[in-house]
């Protein structure tokens, strides 16, 4: 039996670089032997792009894109599809989570220097994926048609009419319509289930193979392909398989039991995950009273908010995403890893999440002057951060870094 | 460092922003359990009773309620479906008779709805508990009633037989704004229920519709057992074979 097997494997490699595949990026790839719990979130988001692709082929099945029929096809699911509830709370819960888990694997290539050379296509081909993201979780949202999907999707889309001379027309192509309609929903669904995915799946693939070129950076910021053994393999490094490929499935594991928990007990997030007004069909003649986004577009929602300029506000909120392209040049410093940066940076690092956070929390509320002017500081804080890295990181104090991993 | 200390006393004063506008303050919190087959029951008996003339359920069938709430045929059959003439049967959607005409002429506003309404409102079955136990004597009405949790609401008290009228006391605030300060029972009006008997009403009522709005939830709460202590006994085993495999790293 098992000489058969060994001989389909020949058979497939004579035809297939199948052996050669698994080798190259699982059994001999070397990763750095001092991961540290922020390593989880790149295979975690890995799995969640493919649990949202499943659960979103199964929505599909029942799913009516049309501004008649999808709030209630999306009740139909909830309600009499079998196990269609856990499916749906798992694709909307998930969207929450992937941006829980991409943000926190922004922060670790940051505090650990993962964009600065030779990853700096790594980082870049990451920023599409993340813009692939935001498109498919905004396009996402209006499919359920409620109130919120439709008036955040009016307010988004009104954004693009802000662009100086041909904004109104930018506008009315992407919604196809003088108005967000079903004709918008139609197209969103489109771009949603096929355009968007194949696009972030390719990019996904382009993250990895940069990756896998360059090799995995570390919490030490040290180069393991510098110490190499006789044979040439890293001192440092360790067979990604098994060694990750274990430890992986115990992270997605621990993963799955904080997601499964909220998908079954608490799909609702506190109205983070899935706001009240969307449980309202959407309404074009009645205007809610408050219009967020979803928490995870908040903080570039909250510096659009605290312009008094549309057009400035609008070009700053992009600014504020496209901005993070800009690292790998922005950062002057000798060293990757906070471990051995200096004061300058730590401090920058620890203003710039807490604007985050204070930008994301002052997204969600309603605006009043004492809120808008918070967010303008913290906006600026925010950009300062990154306008700033220049000066700050290459006067900053560095610590020497050591010729190999710690343990 | 000096930066930080002053963005710690930034960060600190925030939640200061939050407190701000917002009239949640007559929302009263009641404990609903939507496993109480005899609450779900009367308040579905309510619910056809006194809401279905106008509120349509029409996510929901007889026949789901009927299997979910435990009942017989006969029972939905006598009780709960509403025929006006034209025969109904277990399978038909809960709509209304009411047109949206009717409804736009005889309220101001179509009745919605209200399959998903206790999901509907940020403070959930509060609101509606609340809401359905806030209607008080307002002569400037059309129909002589106002609501606490809804200013100026369209709907008409349809419980008013049953909980009789309720009165408020108002005084000015500071911008000389009219406010209720207080709200009761007028002895001179009793409905057919006490207010002890007419809360507990309410709150079977709610309880239906928290099951309207989600009727897979208890279900799921039964599954998301299973699937949790599955992902345990998962995790330990790989938390095993992770420490097994990584002995020969440390």
């Amino acid at each position: 039996m098992s000489s058969k097997l060994v001989g389909l494997k020949n058979w497939i490699d004579d035809r297939f670089p199948m052996t050669k595949m698994w080798n190259e990026h699982l059994a001999e790839y070397y990763a750095p032997k001092n991961f540290n719990f922020l390593y989880f979130f790149g295979s975690l988001a890995l799995v969640i792009l493919i649990m949202q692709i499943v659960t979103g082929i199964f929505l599909t099945m029942y799913y009516n894109p049309t501004a008649e029929g999808a709030f209630r096809s999306v009740e139909f699911i909830m309600r009499e599809v079998p196990f269609g509830d856990v499916i749906r709370n798992m694709h909307a819960v998930g969207a929450s989570f992937f941006f829980i888990i991409v943000y926190l694997h922004m922060f670790r290539g940051m505090i650990y220097g993962s964009y600065k050379k030779p990853r700096e296509l790594i980082w870049i081909f990451g920023m599409f994926i993340y813009l692939a993201l935001m498109a498919e979780a905004f396009m996402g949202y209006l499919l359920p048609w409620g109130q919120m999907s439709y008036w955040g999707a009016k307010v988004i889309i009104n954004l693009f009419g802000a662009i100086p001379g041909i904004g109104t027309e930018i506008a009315e192509w992407i919604r196809g319509d003088f108005v967000v309609s079903g004709v918008t929903l139609n197209r969103f669904f489109a771009l949603h289930v096929i355009a968007l995915p194949i696009v972030l799946l390719m990019l996904v693939v382009a993250h990895i193979l940069a990756l896998h070129e360059v090799g995995s950076n570390n919490p030490d910021g040290v180069e393991i392909k510098k110490k190499k053994d006789e044979n040439g393999k890293p001192l440092d490094g360790i067979p990604f398989h098994p060694y990750y490929t274990v430890k992986d499935i115990f992270g997605i594991g621990v993963f799955m039991i904080i997601f499964m928990f909220v998908v079954f007990y608490w799909p609702e997030g506190g109205g983070y995950f899935m706001e009240a007004n969307n449980f309202i069909p959407a309404n074009p003649l009645l205007t809610p009273e408050h219009i967020a986004p979803l928490w995870y577009f908040t903080p570039p929602y909250a510096i659009l908010r605290a312009v008094p300029n549309q057009g400035l506000g609008v070009f700053l909120m992009f600014a504020s995403i496209l901005i993070f392209f800009f690292l790998p040049w922005l950062d002057r410093s000798p060293v990757k890893s906070i471990r051995y940066r200096g004061p300058l940076f730590k401090g920058a690092m620890l203003i710039f999440v807490i604007s985050f956070f204070v930008l994301g929390y002052l997204g969600i509320l309603a605006p009043t002057e004492g809120r808008t002017w918070a967010a303008r500081i913290f906006g600026s804080l925010y950009f300062l951060f990154f306008l700033l890295m220049p000066f700050y990181t290459s006067i900053d104090k560095t610590k020497p870094v050591p010729e190999r991993v710690t343990q | 460092m000096k930066n930080l200390r002053n963005l710690t006393i930034l960060l600190l004063l925030l939640p200061a922003l939050s407190f701000s506008s917002g009239d949640s303050g007559h929302i009263t919190s009641i404990d609903i359990d939507i496993s109480d087959r005899s609450a779900l029951q009367k308040g579905a008996k309510y619910y056809t009773n006194y809401c279905m003339s106008c509120h349509a359920l029409s996510f929901s069938s007889y026949k789901k309620i009927q299997k979910d709430l435990r009942l017989t045929e006969t029972q939905v059959l006598a009780n709960l479906v509403m025929s006006y003439g034209d025969e109904k049967k277990l399978s038909d959607y809960m709509t209304t008779s009411l047109s949206a005409k009717q409804g736009k002429d005889l309220f101001g506003k179509v009745p919605p709805d209200l399959s998903t309404i206790s999901r509907a409102k940020p403070e959930g079955v509060n609101w509606l508990y609340s809401y359905l136990t806030s209607f008080y004597v307002d002569a400037n009405r059309p129909y002589g009633m106002n609501n606490l949790v809804f200013k100026d609401v369209g709907m008409p008290h349809v419980m008013l037989e049953l909980q009789g009228y309720q009165i408020v006391d108002k005084t000015k605030d500071v911008n000389g704004q009219q406010v209720v300060i207080s709200i009761k029972a007028d002895p001179t009006r009793k409905g057919r229920l006490s207010t002890a008997e007419y809360k507990q009403a309410v709150k079977e009522l709610v309880t239906f519709l928290a099951y309207v709005g989600e009727p897979t939830k208890e279900s799921r709460h039964k599954l998301g057992v299973w699937v949790l202590l599955f992902l345990f006994i998962f995790t330990i085993l790989a938390y095993m074979l992770k420490k097994e495999y990584w002995r020969d790293i440390h």
